[in-house]
């Protein structure tokens, strides 16, 4: 839809700030008499620790305290089993064993280093394929087979042993994604205080989900959660990373807040950053499909395997996710469909951009070419016979229907492909690489779709408060939150659209847990798509109101009045006064209440948990991409020439916005398939900076043709839908494919870096 | 720790105004930036001269002021994003451009971005795409993928042209 805001590219609310150094970073963020804390880190991946020495540290000038787990008031272990202060054992290469609070970071450091750990190196489960096997240790005791809690999933459709037996070719193959590093720029870092008016303690910081400090530092403080207050500052990039390392140094600054009674601050360094967050997960990934010989998919089935690292808060809902992906947008009457998780003595998986999503959409894809080639069939042929269209039901049985759950994607297909020329490049590459001795040109193609929202992962609920000031400036206050996604420029967006207003006339208020309301975190691309329902209620409410003062004020029915243009105006447009005189009015004499809270929740959604059938997302978002590229033979080395990509995505409620989600989503996929990959040995991380660990520069970036398709959507605000994660999923199996076309070798394992385009496989330092 | 003996004093200018400071050897030019003049839009990002958040201009020179050290920078001129502004807080044309091309996401990057955009643009007005690419390949960004920054450089380029 094109409204006075919806639809229009208004510029960032917050762009002022940034572009003069002015927006406070939490390193930037300063208060009088802070400490600077540093952590003792296990000084190997799995150890039993003995004894735990901490005189020295103490002796050294300007140290004010050291906390280990003896100092933790409430109770020790968070969400996920994460430990404030690793005690009996150090599980992993981030875990934390003590803390030093000193008040210079020098002193603090030097602290940290005396801090005196005695202990045993015990044998780890280093792997995914290693924790795989039977019979191997547990990472903790009480989960002998270290199969996640709440992360096994099955999905069933049809009969997929029929599928089998009725098709002419069934295929096997196994797929494997490693870590993925968030690798914001800005590194994490937090600030925590004893509360200045009341019992508890206060928390600054760059953090993604405000609630779940809250929840967690007020834990292990044994407080209530009223009495921790979380406040954010400017996020320098989160992409659902700035959750559990937060967490973990919330706390232990708190435990050091109270023992000094002074205010604490945790800045990690990119090395201890690399060390301590969350990555994406490490996926297993075996499929098997049954194809007839007409190209038509008959079955698939699939085993998925999830790292979830030595402890875990999100496999649960991202295993889900993986499961009722599996099969991708496609046709297919027979599904059987299993996912788990495990845990290893490594680094953890967590939330990041796409969730499960890039994993399984780069086997999904990649099988499906694989499929194409095994028949003999152009892959766009072979996807368009067997994508999804209207009428069909998806893999959990939802129905596709126009003006419910849009099906598009055999349309886009048709037209990407065409604007992308991708048959004629298909023979043509064909015929340069029979000339060309190294560098071989390649075509490849990629389809998905993607529930958007928190569907069954969780309640999508959102809340919203927007408040009319006495001469008509306006707050606004998300309980979700900005990490630069631009979320305050949207929400601002369908405020002023809703309540008829100039935009400028909004502020939009800082993330506060004293504040705003507890909504959930803010993932799962919601942030429009049900943060902006819920934005969208409080404005109607607010509006209702105000015209009820104009009711009064004019005289005229409120039925037959509207704001709008910054105007109380009658049916027709007929100007009545301006929306100052109207919220004058509105505050005196009348006396009414122009503050309105917003809630949006889903309810409850009707998955059946032993095949997963149901309505699990309220709508899908597709895309199509069609990426070109050279390959050296001689060195292995992939240049993307050219992407043409579409997406859907209901009514883009800022396309600007929406364009630099979509293109910022995809350099991290292009950095996911090409070279991004963290090195570990035994546990150890062997890329710790951006100097090991590259992810994309200028100069990596290819020319891209960007096509937005609109769609319906009842669900989502002025026909929104959630678009954060989408952009990641589709490059890695395009380049895949495009690889196969250029020189027929496929390859199975990301990333697609020179050895492995080169021999086949990775080579270890 | 204090160690007063080893400190030794440095004079240089900073967005015009002249600055001393007693650092020691180990002093970085961005912690001078950053505790000692408090001037915060100066980022850091890696600290190995690997990501260009704590870009400068040093006599004229786009630096990595994690890399420098505070006694290296003696007597220099420096620029940090706090003296990109005019002299009543109005927008240069670069940090509008970077608004107006959507070029700003979380914005930690950013001063970076607009320090080594103001370095090409001062010693190559009119650049075209591949030297944009080469001129910004020092400052990562994760979350525009670059394509609306190349669109602020292109901008600013256009608009500054137009005025002169
Ligand atoms: S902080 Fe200096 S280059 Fe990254
Ligand atoms: S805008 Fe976030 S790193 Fe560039």
């Amino acid at each position: 839809m094109q409204g006075t805001y919806v639809g229009k590219n208004c510029l960032r609310v917050d762009g002022y700030e940034k572009v003069t150094g002015k927006a406070v970073f939490s390193a930037d963020f300063r208060m009088e008499r802070q400490l600077y804390a540093k952590s003792v880190y296990a000084p190997k991946p799995h150890i039993r620790i003995t004894a735990v020495n901490i005189e020295k540290a103490l002796r050294i000038p300007g140290v004010a305290a050291v906390a280990t787990s003896k100092n933790v008031p409430g109770a020790n272990e968070m969400f996920g089993r994460f430990p404030a202060f690793a005690d009996q054992e150090a599980k992993y290469t981030g875990d934390v064993i003590a803390v030093a609070a000193a008040e210079t970071r020098e002193a603090a450091e030097a602290a940290a280093r005396a801090v005196e750990v005695e202990y045993e190196e015990l044998e780890g489960l280093w792997s995914l394929d290693a924790a795989m096997q039977e019979g191997v240790s547990a990472v903790h005791p009480d989960v002998p087979d270290n199969e996640i809690e709440y992360t096994y999933f099955p999905l069933r459709k049809g009969d997929a042993e029929a599928g089998f037996l009725q098709s002419d070719t069934v295929m096997e193959r196994s797929y494997f994604v490693g870590w993925q590093e968030q690798a914001y720029i800005e590194p994490e870092s937090v600030v925590v205080s004893p509360a200045s008016f009341h019992h508890g303690y206060d928390v600054y910081g760059c953090i993604q989900n405000p609630y779940t400090i809250r929840q967690n530092v007020a834990s292990v403080m044994g407080l209530h959660q009223s009495e921790i207050r979380v406040v954010l500052t400017a996020v320098g990039g989160s992409f659902g990373g700035k959750d559990e390392s937060v967490m973990n140094m919330a706390a232990r600054c708190a435990v050091l807040a109270k023992m000094t009674g002074r205010p604490v601050r945790m800045d990690l360094t990119r090395e201890e950053s690399f060390r301590e967050s969350s990555k994406r997960h490490p996926f297993r990934m075996n499929y098997r499909m049954g194809l007839a010989q007409d190209g038509t998919i008959k079955a698939l089935q699939t085993k998925l395997t999830c790292q979830g690292g030595a402890y875990n808060n999100k496999a649960q809902f991202s295993n889900w996710r993986a499961v009722v992906h599996t099969a991708g947008p496609y046709r297919i009457e027979n599904i059987t469909a299993d996912v788990h998780a495990k845990y290893t003595n490594t680094i953890y998986g967590g939330a990041y951009r796409g969730f499960s999503g890039p994993q399984v959409v780069f086997a999904s894809e990649t099988m499906v070419d694989e499929a194409a080639a095994e028949l003999g069939m152009n892959p766009k042929d072979f996807r368009l016979h067997n994508v999804l269209r209207e009428g069909d039901t998806i893999a959990c049985g939802q129905l596709l229907k126009e003006g419910i759950i849009a099906a598009p994607l055999q349309k886009m297909i048709q037209e990407l492909c065409g604007m992308a020329d991708f048959d004629a490049k298909w023979n043509s590459f064909k015929e340069h690489n029979a000339q060309s001795k190294y560098l071989k040109k390649g075509i490849g193609l990629a389809v998905t779709y993607r529930g958007a929202g928190l569907g069954g992962e969780g309640v999508d609920c959102s809340s919203a408060m927007i408040t009319i000031c006495r001469d008509g400036s306006v707050q606004l206050f998300s309980g979700h939150t900005e990490m630069g996604q631009g979320m305050r420029t949207v929400h601002s967006q369908i405020a002023a659209e809703a309540l008829g207003i100039d935009i400028k006339r909004i502020a939009f208020k800082h993330s506060d847990t004293s504040v705003t309301l507890d909504a959930g975190p803010t993932v799962a691309s919601r942030g429009t798509q049900s943060g902006g329902r819920a934005v969208l209620h409080a404005a109607l409410k607010l509006k209702d109101e105000l015209l009820r003062g104009g009711e009064k004020k004019t005289g005229i029915p409120k039925e037959q009045l509207d704001v709008a243009g910054d105007s109380l105006v009658k049916q027709g447009g007929e100007v009545l006064c301006s929306f100052d005189d109207l919220v004058g009015y509105c505050v005196f004499p009348l006396g009414l209440n122009l503050s309105a809270q917003g809630w949006y929740s889903p309810g409850l959604s009707h998955i059946d948990p032993e095949t997963q059938q149901g309505d699990c997302y309220q709508t899908y978002t597709n895309g199509v991409i069609i990426t070109e590229i050279t390959v050296d033979e001689s060195t292995g080395k992939i240049t993307v020439e050219k992407i043409t990509i579409g997406y859907e995505l209901g009514t883009a409620v800022n396309p600007d916005i929406a364009y630099g989600q979509l293109v910022g989503a995809l350099a991290q996929g292009l950095g996911y398939a090409l070279f991004e990959e963290l090195e570990e040995r035994n546990g150890e991380l062997l890329s710790a900076n951006f100097d090991e660990y590259l992810i994309p520069t200028t100069l990596d970036m290819p020319e891209v043709d960007f096509h937005l398709y609109g769609s319906e959507n009842p669900e989502g605000p002025y026909g929104a839908k959630g678009i954060g994660e989408l952009g990641i999923e589709l490059i890695a199996p395009s380049i895949g494919n495009a690889l196969y076309h250029a020189v027929g070798r496929r390859l199975r394992e990301l990333p697609f870096n020179l050895e492995r385009v080169k021999i086949g496989k990775a080579l270890t330092r | 720790m204090e160690h007063k003996e080893n400190k030794t004093a440095v004079s240089m200018t900073v967005n015009g105004k002249h600055i001393q400071a007693e650092v020691l050897p180990e002093t970085r030019l961005l912690d001078v930036l950053r505790e000692e003049l408090h001037l915060l839009g100066t980022k850091e990002g890696c600290s190995i001269g690997e990501c260009g958040a704590c870009t400068v201009l040093m006599n004229g020179r786009t630096v990595n002021a994690c890399m420098v050290l505070a006694g290296s920078a003696d007597g220099a001129e420096i620029m940090t994003i706090e003296g990109v502004c005019g002299p009543e807080g109005e927008l240069h044309p670069i940090q509008q451009a970077f608004i107006d091309a959507g070029a700003v996401h979380c914005g930690f990057c950013t001063p970076g971005m607009i320090i080594s955009t103001l370095s090409l643009l001062m010693k190559n007005p009119q650049p075209k795409d591949d030297q944009i690419q080469e001129a910004l390949s020092g400052n990562l960004c994760r979350c525009t993928g670059y394509h609306q920054i190349f669109k602020a450089v292109r901008l600013a380029s256009e608009r500054m042209h137009r005025k002169e």
